[in-house]
């Protein structure tokens, strides 16, 4: 079995506008290694979501894959590409919520306001598992516990608008892993909430992950999150990923001219009173412009640098 | 929902009262009254009247006292259920006017439900595939639709029914059943002249309410909890019935509120031109011959038919949104 | 998602020129507006465009048939100038109807330009031009009634007072709504309530009852203009209460907007706000639902006139002329006498393409749900 959960390679997809063809990703390879956390870094519009949506196969029209695969390898079953999957295969039911599960930005709107939480996330059980309406009821129960939300007995029974943001992410996430998924992909997670409930939720999800031994593909701008969760790092800018690396690597000795710059922009407290630094400042344009193909360097990172740039470091 | 129940019920009052005066002062607007317009009558057949029985006849009918007296009097007694007596058919008007109204409510209500099994299918197939041939033949059918007074459609239907059946259309009874007793026969006679009506006066409201349940679904198909629950492996017919469509179904409960006027007054001239005898027609002549307790009580019942069918709606979509019920 | 960007040089655009170029992408929406400037502009020069005026009478013609225009005469000739041929009357022999055919041998060459019944434009200008006419006898393009009077000229002189009963309601409903709803709007508290509570009164009575109540009410001896206007002011006391809501759910709105703050702060009256600062924020909106309410009004109009409530002749506009309509052998015998009718729906139908169109222009946010 691969060491990778996820090898996505090649991936490319068109939004068509009335404007015309907006390419949303370009030419996407990375891989999600089986039990870590990888962290997706990128500003807005730089395609982190719209890659989470197509391992989901959740590309809305007007959006399309063009081409490029994503090949997934499940401990339950055969590995097979994403990609190729008709919408009819019966795999894209259990690729949904059963392997490979989604927790999204935005709690309060997450879940739908009309039904009980213990509806919701008894629901994902009962898509996937030949199970009674109880025993679905008693394993969201047990899966709200362990997602530290207090009188389950009572709250199960609870609309979502009577829950805080946090608690509502809380449920969003019991929702995602009451099937116990391989994959779980957290859009923004957090971006939504306060800044001391933030840290809650990532607490939560860094310690389900360790004893669930699941993996998961972590999608943020924040650069303190990635350093506080993730193992593995990708940089995207422009639908296309510029450099793949550890934590360590990427965080403390960022090779692209990109990843430094998004490094120079956070504001520290040693930069206090001096200006921010913008990307553009950092990074030339035409840097960015230009598509390079990834080269894996000697320690082990990829990166998509211009030749010129990349002898030098190769020298170095 | 028990107090939101009480809490609605009491806001009930203040508005039938309001509704009551608007009705009383409607129904004395046309210049006359009932006294002048027997005098009328009765000098049309060379009966001369002394003033001092003109004097007993205005007592009588309590116009010699002010406005608000006879405003009083009129709800006092409608209130208690005496409706007054209608000149024009020589008869209380409480005998006159519950088989019409309740001629009425049938129509009006199988309209609705014949304007939901339309409209509820139509506006989910236009919203989901929107820019489809179906979803503009749709649309465009639905514009028609909406542009076509009901009388001209009620004369279509007229026609379609003579030339293509071969029958006439009009009334709710064919002419053996008219004025038997009820038995099942004359129910199924009613039935089979009830659809008629049913679709002329529902077509109308199915454009309009097709038009909002496409929009509210078009609105709700992409919003985060949809796309969360199909990330959760929902399949597609269930995740559009239970997520997009229960919500988008909301604001729609309540237009049945809206809807219920518009019925209504739908089904008054829709029953004048098919010749159907509810309140409708039954108004207009109780009108034209300025018979104001017959006029103003079927008015006044039928404003009170919509407001409590307002009611009704608020309640149904108190009991379907949860965050209305808990407020 | 998008695409890189460089040298971002937005040209400022104003928001009615925005709103102007996303109504331009309605292609219905603009066809829906000429055909409504047409047949408005039909409707305010019917004297000229008619080949008759509306109580013309030819007896010849009791309820006859359209006539159609010509090019080519029965010998296979063809001629520039388009004719129509006369009518032979004769009796059906089972149904003892009158029956029309065309005369080969009555040819009537139509004229442009051409003088015919005198007429006064608007009651100002003498003249005796129309658009077109014949010299001898008659053209009848949408046929004639029961009493010989060519229809096509009526219905645009319906037209005139059909659709002028449309703008004239609606400006006195928007006049009424924007008043009614900003003030409650704006002076919040117990007013608010009371206009409220006005409002759902009004929404929850079924207006056409009422419609018939109130125009019975207007006397027998009222002249065709004083019921012209007492039917239009009729058919806007039911119409405001939708405006007025939606004018003051959008006054509660802007109250908290900071430039209606800062403008208050700088010590700006209360008159002065709410027509200086407010009102123009939301003009395109009100314009739009306005739009919305025109068919309603002629509709209303319509709906009053067939059932012998409404306007009365000698006064001619669409709900009279449908009067004639009142069952459905008028369908089998005489279908032209429904042309009014079309008209009816055609317009209405352009209305609401029109308003559609603008809403979606100035609020690209709106989809026509709930409210």
């Amino acid at each position: 079995m691969s060491d990778n959960v996820l090898e996505i390679r090649n991936l490319a997809v068109e939004f068509k506008t009335d404007t015309g063809i907006s390419k949303a990703l370009r030419d996407v390879s990375f891989d999600v290694p089986r039990g870590k956390v990888t962290a997706v870094v990128g500003e807005s519009g730089s395609g982190k979501s719209v890659t989470a949506n197509c391992i989901m196969r959740i590309i809305q029209p007007p959006g399309k894959i063009i081409s490029g695969e994503i090949m997934f390898s499940p401990i339950r079953t055969d590995p097979y590409d994403i990609v190729s999957l008709v919408n009819k295969d019966p795999r894209l039911v259990d690729l949904r919520g059963d392997l490979i599960s989604m927790v999204f930005q935005e709690p309060m709107t997450a879940l739908s306001p009309v039904y009980t939480v213990g509806n919701q996330v008894a629901e994902a059980i009962l898509c996937h598992r030949d199970v009674t309406e109880r025993e679905a009821w008693n394993e969201a129960a047990d899966m709200l516990m362990q997602v530290g939300i207090d009188d389950v007995p009572r709250r199960i029974h609870q609309y979502p608008f009577e829950f805080s943001g946090g608690m509502r992410q809380r449920v969003v996430i019991a929702m995602a892993l009451v099937c116990h998924p391989e994959i779980l992909i957290c859009d923004e997670p957090t971006t939504a909430l306060d800044v001391t409930v933030q840290a809650e939720i990532l607490t939560l999800i860094r310690d389900l992950q360790r004893e669930l031994n699941n993996s998961v593909l972590f999608i943020t701008h924040d650069l303190g999150v990635v350093a506080q969760l993730a193992d593995q790092v990708v940089v995207m800018y422009q639908g296309r990923v510029l450099e793949i690396g550890t934590v360590r690597q990427v965080l403390k000795d960022p090779v692209h001219p990109y990843s430094q710059g998004l490094l120079a922009s956070i504001p520290g407290l040693a930069s206090k009173g001096q200006r921010l630094e913008t990307i553009a400042s950092v990074v030339g344009d035409a840097d960015l412009l230009t598509s390079y193909p990834l080269t894996r360097l000697k320690d082990g990172r990829q990166v998509s640098l211009a030749p010129d740039l990349l002898r030098e470091f190769e020298d170095e | 929902m028990r107090g939101y129940v009480i809490k609605r019920l009491i806001g009930m009052v203040p508005t039938l009262m309001l509704i009551s005066v608007i009705v009383f002062v409607v129904i004395q607007l046309p210049p006359g009254d009932i006294v002048t317009s027997t005098l009328d009558r009765l000098q049309a057949q060379g009966v001369e009247i002394s003033a001092e029985q003109v004097q007993n006849l205005r007592a009588q009918y309590k116009l010699d006292k002010p406005m608000v007296l006879q405003y009083l009097y009129w709800i006092g007694n409608f209130v208690t259920g005496d409706m007054g007596y209608s000149y024009l058919y020589s008869r209380p008007v409480n005998e006159l006017v519950w088989e019409r109204l309740g001629y009425t409510l049938l129509i009006s209500i199988s309209a609705l439900l014949f304007t939901w099994a339309i409209a509820v299918p139509a506006g989910m197939f236009s919203a989901v595939r929107q820019y489809s041939v179906g979803d503009y033949v749709l649309t465009t059918v639905m514009l028609v639709g909406l542009a076509t007074p009901s009388f001209l459609l009620a004369l279509l239907a007229m026609y379609a029914g003579y030339e293509w059946f071969g029958i006439s259309i009009g009334g709710l009874f064919s002419p053996e059943y008219r004025d038997a007793p009820w038995s099942l026969a004359r129910v199924g006679d009613f039935l089979s002249h009830l659809w008629i009506p049913m679709i002329v006066v529902g077509l109308g409201g199915t454009a309009s309410t097709m038009r909002i349940l496409r929009a509210n679904l078009l609105d709700e198909l992409n919003k985060p909890y949809v796309v969360t629950a199909r990330a959760k492996g929902v399949p597609p017919i269930k995740l559009l019935i239970k997520y997009p469509l229960r919500i988008a179904i909301n604001p729609f409960i309540s237009t049945i509120g809206l809807l219920l006027p518009v019925l209504i007054s739908g089904e008054a001239i829709v029953s004048i031109v098919l010749n159907l005898p509810t309140t409708g027609p039954a108004l207009i002549q109780a009108i034209v011959n300025q018979d104001m307790y017959l006029a103003g009580s079927f008015l006044m019942l039928l404003a009170i038919l919509t407001v409590v069918g307002m009611l009704l709606s608020d309640l149904l979509l108190a009991w379907a949104d949860p965050r209305i019920r808990y407020e | 998602m998008s695409e890189l960007v460089l040298d971002t040089q937005l040209e400022a655009i104003s928001p009615r020129q925005l709103a102007w170029i996303r109504f331009k992408r309605h292609r219905l929406a603009m066809v829906s507006g000429c055909f409504l400037i047409f047949i408005y502009l039909v409707a305010a020069f019917c004297e000229f465009v008619t080949p008759y005026g509306t109580e013309m009478r030819n007896v010849q013609a009791i309820n006859a048939p359209p006539m159609s225009i010509h090019f080519v005469d029965i010998d296979g000739s063809f001629h520039l100038r388009p004719f129509v041929y006369g009518y032979d009357m004769h009796i059906n022999d089972d149904t003892w109807m009158r029956e029309y055919t065309e005369n080969p041998d009555k040819r009537y060459p139509i004229y442009f330009l051409a003088r015919g019944e005198s007429y006064e434009l608007w009651d100002l200008i003498e003249s005796d031009f129309h658009l077109f006419t014949t010299r001898d006898g008659y053209v009848h393009l949408f046929g004639t009634d029961r009493l010989g009077r060519d229809v096509f000229s009526r219905v645009f002189y319906g037209a005139r007072v059909s659709l002028s009963i449309g703008i004239v309601g609606v400006l006195l409903t928007l006049f009424f709504g924007v008043l009614i709803g900003g003030l409650a709007g704006y002076l919040g508290g117990l007013v608010d309530r009371a206009v409220q509570r006005v409002i759902e009164v009004l929404q929850s009575m079924p207006t056409l009852p009422l419609w018939m109540a109130l125009s019975a009410a207007l006397p027998v001896y009222w002249s065709p203009i004083a019921v012209y206007f007492g039917i239009t002011i009729i058919l806007s006391l039911f119409g405001w209460p939708a405006l007025a809501r939606q004018v003051r759910g959008r006054f509660l709105a802007l109250r908290e907007e900071d430039f209606v703050i800062s403008a208050r702060l700088l010590g700006a009256g209360k008159m002065r706000i709410i027509f200086k600062h407010m009102l123009p924020s939301f003009t395109s909106h009100v314009i739009a639902t306005a739009t919305l309410a025109v068919p309603g009004m002629i509709l209303g109009e319509t709906a009053l006139s067939f059932l012998g409530i409404g306007l009365r002749p000698p006064v001619v506009s669409w709900g009279v002329l449908m009067q004639q309509a009142q069952n459905y052998q008028v369908i089998v015998m005489t279908p032209w006498l429904m042309i009014p009718g079309l008209f009816v729906v055609l317009t209405v139908m352009a209305f609401n393409l029109l308003g559609d169109g603008l809403r979606d222009a100035v609020d690209p946010y709106s989809t026509g749900g709930q409210n």
